[in-house]
């Protein structure tokens, strides 16, 4: 296909050619941008909701002993119905005394692997890169840079409940 | 009347006469088998393609169900163990394969003028090639998956500023669930393998733009100036036809690759699928893929007060790595004149060598599965040294210190720790701990910490 040249041409004909190619690339554009902002809106969704809360009954006060610590496990806030068993979280539970109860996270201050308590050396041990916690949460070892966050916890007609939101990251 | 079909359709697209042209397009003589890890590793993608299709066709992207498509691949479906295994294997043989081609043309400065654009192609396909490895991980959605994206997201929250943003981008939430899997799919999918195919279109284009580059020699630098015209000449009196002068090794090796792929499906298998992928199990052990196990013990070993400029600033290292490497352009291509490419690839592959196999051993980990110690490593049967060792075990000395070799590694092997330690100095480390050994004043009893003392001072 041989060039058209438009040098030749009349510049009537010359500013006609510029319009339809401005109003072309105009349209292209506005087109474009009726399908990209909502695919783009769509894809960064997550970063504008703002973090679900929820209290979840993690079992009867009666249910736990003073003193020991134990696994509770419970939806996460944000649970969907297709989520299946991903849904699912857990919390280390330690009941303080008769009335009061302190909740960790499980997830470590490092990257976020799932610490286990061990009732005997009273420590919280993470698998992955072998962070250290105390009793209380502060760090007694390994790489961790803060304490287990904690959750908040309360009794509600008998029943122990955690207030579960995001996973603690970062 | 074959031949006059075949005629009429060139007429009319112009496809053979195009095909004829790219295959037989003269290319320097001599390239040898150092050519054909390009061309090997688009084969890798294009495995991972087809195979990819066959999977998705029974795979089902939901949190909830995709473990048990998971499992109906591997145990029922008509060669899906075989399917997984491939997929897997190649997957493995695709970050295998462009890593020794981003080497091969690094050291025999390939990238130099005027293929500087097909080297930052590649670098592109490189990074798309750990993110599709990365994710493809995931999309093994067992209890590992599930820990490895909260680990992801965890590094991504180190960020300054943006950290939480990029970390809830990356989860498709402020938790693990329903949208993190979905998301993933359809960037391992759609997503990643689009932009591969988009880039690998734009890194042929440009490899038949500017030619395979000739082997360097030795005293022959590249010069602007002159280069296009030496090449140019170089081809007219010693060019030979891609086809089949040249891509006969490109399909050796090819078909080698899936040789190997295809034997190491059939033997080793596709990777085990873990624990259901629920995050309230807590009894984990979450390990990245044989690719990044490296990177894994990076973030294990790099002192707490660095990690965060480490895990931020280390990818862009990478980045800026691979993109200001164009930037030499000009000059020696031959690795003997530029020992210092020699040098940065020996101290890349080393150090992930060295990471690789401190991931593998992984020397950090507590061990969990630590057995109490049997009475042939006591040895001693006075009752307090007894009590001692219990006690040892019992406690969760054993989780870090290896005796007689049981226990774990994290902490300094105590076998023969009384020829180091005074019992004094035993007690004084147990009661107020030590770097990486927490404090035990308030979990032990003085007299539990004397039994305990009493066994390891029998330790020589």
């Amino acid at each position: 296909m041989d060039a058209v040249a438009p040098d030749n041409s009349p510049p009537a004909l010359l500013k006609r050619r510029r319009f339809l190619s401005r109003i072309s690339i105009f349209l292209s554009t506005a087109a474009a941008a009726v399908v990209g902002v909502p695919v783009v809106g769509f894809l960064f969704s997550p970063l504008t909701r703002k973090p679900a809360a929820r209290w979840r009954p993690v079992g009867a006060v009666d249910g736990f002993k003073i003193g020991e610590t134990v696994a509770v496990k419970f939806d996460d806030a944000a649970a969907l119905p297709w989520s299946g068993v991903s849904a699912r979280t857990a919390a280390w539970l330690r009941r303080d005394d008769e009335t009061t109860f302190t909740a960790f996270a499980v997830n470590c201050t490092h990257l976020g692997c799932p610490v286990q308590w061990f009732a005997d050396p009273k420590l919280f041990l993470c698998p992955c890169h072998g962070g250290v916690y105390n009793a209380d949460g502060t760090v007694a070892g390994g790489p961790p840079p803060r304490p287990l966050p904690r959750y908040e916890v309360r009794v509600e007609a008998g029943q122990v409940e955690i207030l579960t939101s995001q996973i603690p990251l970062g | 009347m074959i031949k006059r079909l075949l005629a009429t359709l060139d007429d009319r697209t112009g496809l053979l006469t195009w095909a004829r042209g790219v295959l037989e397009h003269p290319v320097p003589p001599r390239t040898g088998w150092w050519y054909v890890f390009g061309s090997a590793t688009f084969l890798a993608f294009l495995l991972q393609v087809v195979t990819g299709i066959a999977l998705a066709t029974a795979y089902v992207p939901s949190a909830g169900d995709a473990y048990a498509s998971l499992q109906f691949i591997t145990d029922q479906a008509l060669m899906g163990r075989f399917l997984r295994g491939l997929h897997y294997f190649g997957a493995s043989a695709m970050v295998v394969l462009i890593g020794v081609h981003v080497a091969r043309v690094y050291l025999m400065g390939a990238f130099k003028y005027p293929r500087e654009l097909n080297w930052l192609s590649g670098a592109f396909l490189l990074l798309l090639t750990l993110a599709l490895a990365f994710t493809g991980q995931l999309l093994r959605w067992d209890q590992t998956a599930v820990w490895l994206v909260i680990v992801a997201a965890a590094q991504a929250g180190r960020t300054p500023i943006i950290g939480q943003d990029v970390a809830r981008f990356i989860l498709a939430g402020d938790t693990v669930g329903g949208a993190t899997l979905s998301r993933f799919f359809a960037f391992h999918v759609f997503f990643i393998p689009a932009l591969v195919f988009l880039l690998v279109g734009l890194h042929l284009m440009l490899v038949l733009r500017h030619g395979i580059s000739e082997r360097p020699t030795v005293g022959d630098p590249v010069d602007k100036a002159t280069y296009r015209a030496r090449y140019d000449a170089l081809l007219k009196r010693e060019g030979v036809p891609f086809w089949p002068d040249a891509a006969w090794r490109d399909v050796v090796f090819g078909a080698a690759v899936v040789a190997v792929v295809a034997l190491l499906a059939i033997v080793v298998g596709p990777p085990a699928l873990g624990r259901q992928p629920d995050p309230s199990i807590l009894q984990a052990y979450p390990r990245p893929d044989w690719y990044f196990l490296w990177y894994f013990a990076v973030l294990a070993l790099t002192p707490t007060h660095l990690e965060t400029i480490v895990i931020v600033l280390g990818p862009l290292i990478f980045g800026a790595i691979l993109l200001f490497v164009p930037f030499f352009n000009t000059g020696e291509r031959s690795v003997s004149r530029r020992p210092w490419a020699a040098i940065l690839v020996l101290l890349i592959v080393s150090v992930i060598g060295v990471f690789w196999y401190a991931g593998e051993r992984a020397p950090w980990s507590p061990d969990f599965a630590a057995k109490p110690l049997p009475a042939a490593i006591v040895r001693d049967t006075t009752p307090e040294v007894v009590r001692g060792a219990q006690l040892f075990y019992d406690k969760g000395c054993e989780f870090c210190h290896k005796i007689g070799g049981q226990g774990g590694p994290r902490g300094p092997d105590l076998t023969l720790v009384a020829t180091r330690m005074s019992p004094l100095e035993m007690v004084g480390r147990i009661t107020n701990g030590g770097p990486n050994m927490p404090a035990f004043t308030s979990t032990l009893t003085p007299e539990e910490i004397q039994a305990i003392v009493a066994f390891l001072a029998t330790r020589k």
